[in-house]
């Protein structure tokens, strides 16, 4: 049986990355009792894949992982036994049974959206300045690990909310195919914030039909 | 409570095989180069702190602030997880519902501390009480003290984020002596003052406990009440007088609250003592000023063990050890005269097969842990260690779990008990011969033949293991180059033997540690070996040994012996040299990163002491020690009969044989009586109960008489 789960993970877990998110994931999965499969060989890991790594930092309201498990077991008993043995900071949003011929998860996460909090705020006219200026630039040209690239075919959408209070803080989507994923902070330094004075949620991970 | 057990060689092994596992240094050997760029900044960042720490002592940030902070740094730091809490299994209360607010801290990286098993337990046992709370704390790696105390956020505990400073009671775990400047470097990023004579009714009380606390006397200064002996029983009566203090009709002052800690057993309130000198420098008597302090500290012990704890707290990053650990039995019968925490732990006390494998089994099913480590001093021994063994492999089988069992005798049992508990034989197996010769053997009270070594083995190879961890140990200083020599040849001896059965895979990983002669063991009279024989024997090793590819040889630098062998052995004036060091700049003392060996000679230099007093001093016969007034419940005629045997060459047999009348049933007659059958591996008490017991073991004048 294929499931697939989408979860949030959120405060003290921001810290937590990749990797060690995949052991929570399978210390969570053997608490709760599921009937794991395995991988042959010499040292056999559970079935499970995230559909995309999450930046150190980051909070999510929409992760999703796939797990294979050697049993049907009903999705609400999954999402129940779940809930019980996963920390504070991780909650389960929806469990579904998926086909078990479908592609891998990694290969099918088309793009991201992004909720950007600014703890140093930029006035709302400023703000939309330097949006409209980045999204009407023809190509952004950034370096990252020494290799420069171009960070504008992958802003799929930014827009500015607008809160009554005068405040504004931004949504924006981004390309997330395998090798070409477009990072918040990147787009966040285009518009001339820095990343660190923000509070960066994804809020769901956009897949292939 | 058993923390973890003390010497170097045993801080690297035991510790690290029992509650730690991989070797450490290797492991974080890359932090090296970034916290010695690290360092540089750090220095120009401590001398305005204090300043910094009068500021937030009158205001104290709350635990949003801090978390708000945090947000701005954490990301700038390696492994934040480290420093966000929010594991699975730990226990956040509500602040202001509970009376006492304990804090447990493990005076090093969270990587370490967080799988510690005393302070695991001690958790526990404030958190099952609904009055009070316990959370956790440990030391920032250099990275995150140096943003912290650029920003100004003061230490503060993982589970509130609340400072250190707001808790009721830090309690310290010292298992090592190595920490000590730690400690130091935590009160300060907590914004306590260091010395216990500067705290006052709005500070924190700083308790200890630990394997070092054996000799406490080098903490004297720092700490306020010491735990001697295990913890599980004295944390509930500390806590008790805490919150008798704090009743609003009584509101006791901080110096009361400590006078009553004076009069619990097994709890060392230091200010109430004081020591006097010789000329020559040794100590003449310690006594204490006031007449609630016991002439003699006692150690504490429970007299049954109580339930494992069966919730291990899941950290959410890599640590050291993930893992569950049930301790199986504390003490050890062996005898072993390097040995401090086989000396300090006793009596025996075993724990049934039928609570380790239930406690296993709760704890690894609310973990998900995939590793369970059966921990004791001496797994051999336990009674029942093949009922154990084949009790968790039938209930764990086909669950794709690691068991481990450390501390394993040299003998083909050994090899046929881990059989049965290994799927697969990826791992190494590990042996402490300690020794090589037979004068070497009798002198360290561990004797096991040459034979009895290679046959073992022998054997682990030809059941498929390609890997052996052997430890051994040098320094002692009746040890000759000879002895050195026949270390390299057993090395040797062993993979020529094992080529024969399995042909030339066969490794075997030599650790060579040096000896660090401990309080309350039969050498603590011995002199530490000096610097320059110690890198004359370890350079033979290297010269024996770095030609065979398949040896692998490590060494422990010389220094770590020493700067733990006068911490171990110091005295009440070693309080001012371990505070220059720290505010020079140690901390960190058993990481090759934090290590700086001239600071601590500047220290010393600037107090007037010499090292090699504490250090490379043989002790006079009738010494006075300057630990004599706290009591492992060993006689110290105990010890010194012991200590004439090793001279002599003569052996001691396990205790479980014959009774050598150590100072444990005299003391714990009345816990022994309680506490019948075969629990205990101490012979029964049927006397009636006599008053003072105690008395019998205070000996401060060494009577040397045969036995």
């Amino acid at each position: 049986m294929r499931v697939r789960i989408t979860f949030t993970k959120q405060n003290a877990l921001r810290y937590i990355g990749h990797l060690d998110l995949h052991s929570l994931w399978e210390r969570a999965m053997r608490r709760a009792e599921l009937p794991l499969a395995y991988s042959q060989g010499f040292h056999p890991q559970p079935k499970i894949s995230l559909a995309a790594a999450l930046p150190l930092g980051f909070s999510s309201r929409g992760e999703v992982l796939d797990v294979r498990l050697n049993e049907n077991v009903p999705v609400e008993n999954i999402a129940k036994q779940l809930s019980e043995n996963l920390p504070h900071d991780i909650k389960i949003l929806n469990v579904e049974e998926v086909d078990e011929k479908l592609p891998a998860l990694q290969t099918q996460v088309l793009s991201a959206s992004y909720d950007v909090k600014l703890t140093e705020p930029v006035t709302p006219s400023e703000l939309k300045r330097r949006v409209e200026s980045i999204m009407m630039a023809e190509s952004i040209i950034r370096e990252r690990r020494g290799k420069s690239y171009d960070l504008r075919p992958l802003i799929e959408m930014i827009s500015i909310i607008n809160e009554a209070n005068g405040t504004a803080w931004l949504k924006m989507t981004l390309a997330a195919r395998e090798g070409a994923t477009g990072r918040p902070e990147e787009v966040l330094s285009a518009l001339g914030i820095e990343p660190e004075t923000t509070l960066v949620e994804r809020t769901r991970l956009i897949f292939k039909e | 409570m058993i923390l973890v057990i003390n010497s170097v060689r045993i801080t690297k092994r035991l510790y690290k095989k029992l509650f730690l596992g991989t070797d450490l240094r290797r492991k974080y050997g890359f932090f090296c180069l970034i916290s010695t760029n690290l360092r540089g900044i750090n220095f120009g960042l401590s001398l305005p702190f204090s300043a910094f720490i009068l500021r937030y002592n009158k205001k104290m940030l709350t635990a949003e602030q801090i978390e708000n902070k945090l947000n701005r740094i954490l990301l700038k730091v390696q492994k934040p997880g480290r420093y966000v809490g929010g594991e699975l299994n730990s226990v956040v209360k509500d602040w202001d519902s509970v009376k006492t607010k304990v804090a447990f801290v493990f005076p090093d990286i969270y990587d370490i501390g967080v799988s510690n098993v005393g302070l695991k337990v001690l958790y526990d046992q404030i958190n099952q009480r609904e009055d009070a709370l316990a959370e956790r704390a440990y030391s920032p790696w250099f990275d995150m003290e140096d943003l912290m105390r650029q920003h100004q956020i003061p230490l503060y505990a993982l589970e509130s984020k609340r400072p250190l400073a707001c808790f009721d009671l830090l309690g310290f775990s010292l298992p090592y002596e190595t920490l000590y400047t730690n400690a130091l470097n935590i009160l300060d990023l907590s914004g306590i003052p260091i010395h216990s004579v500067d705290r006052d009714e709005s500070h924190p009380f700083i308790i200890a406990g630990g394997h070092a606390a054996t000799n406490p006397e080098p903490m004297y200064k720092f700490i306020d009440a010491f735990v001697i002996g295990e913890g599980e029983e004295v944390i509930h009566d500390i806590v008790n007088v805490i919150q008798r203090g704090k009743k609003q009709d009584e509101k006791w002052s901080r110096f009361e609250v400590l006078k009553e800690l004076a009069k619990i057993d097994g709890v060392y309130v230091p200010r109430f003592y004081e020591t006097t000198y010789m000329e020559d420098g040794t100590v003449a008597y310690t006594e204490p000023t006031i007449p609630e302090a016991p002439k003699l500290v006692n150690k504490r012990i429970v007299g049954k063990l109580p339930p494992p704890p069966t919730k291990f707290i899941v950290p959410n990053i890599e640590v050291v050890h993930n893992r569950v650990s049930v301790e199986i039995m504390r003490g050890c019968t062996r005898g072993c005269r390097f040995c401090q925490a086989g000396m300090i732990t006793r009596p025996v006390r075993e724990r049934s097969v039928e609570e380790v494998v239930e406690a296993a089994d709760a704890a690894i099913r609310s973990s998900g842990f995939e590793e369970l480590a059966l921990l004791s001093l001496s797994s051999s021994d336990y009674t029942y260690v093949k009922d154990l063994v084949d009790a968790i492999s039938k209930r764990f089988e086909g669950r794709k779990l690691t068991v481990s069992l450390p501390s394993l005798r040299i003998e083909s049992v050994s090899v046929d008990l881990m059989e049965k508990l290994k799927q697969h034989r990826s791992g190494g197996f590990t042996l402490a011969p300690e020794a090589a010769t037979e004068k070497m053997r009798r002198i360290i009270n561990k004797y096991i033949p040459d034979e009895e070594i290679i046959k073992t083995t022998t054997d682990i190879y030809a059941r498929g293991w390609t890997t052996i961890k052997l430890y051994f140990m040098i320094g002692h200083p009746s040890e000759t180059l000879e002895d050195v020599q026949a270390i390299a040849d057993l090395c040797k001896r062993v993979i020529a033997e094992g080529r024969k059965v399995a042909g030339w895979k066969v490794k075997l990983n030599a650790g060579v540690s040096t000896f660090v002669p401990k309080p309350q063991t039969p050498f603590q009279w011995v002199a530490c070996d000096t610097r320059e024989s110690v890198l004359e024997k370890q350079a033979l090793l290297k010269r024996e040994l770095y030609k065979d590819r398949s040896i692998k040889l490590s060494l422990t630098e010389p220094e770590d012996a020493i700067l733990e062998a006068w911490l171990s052995r110091g005295d009440r004036r070693m309080a001012d040299v371990v505070y220059t060091a720290w505010k020079n700049g140690s901390k960190f003392d058993a990481w090759k990163e934090g290590r700086k060996y001239d600071t601590w000679m500047q220290a010393f230099a600037e107090h007037g002491l010499d090292h090699a007093f504490y250090t490379h001093r043989q002790r006079r016969t009738d010494e006075v020690f300057p630990w004599e007034h706290i009591g492992a419940a060993l006689r110290k005629n105990f010890l010194f009969q012991d200590f004439r045997m090793s001279l002599e060459g003569e052996i001691r047999v396990d205790c479980r044989l014959n009774c050598f009348a150590c100072g444990i049933l005299p003391t714990f007659a009345n816990l022994r009586r309680e506490n019948p059958g075969e629990e205990w591996k101490c012979p029964e008490v049927k006397s009636p109960a006599r008053k003072v017991i105690s008395e019998t073991v205070s000996s401060n004048q060494l009577r040397v008489v045969g036995d």
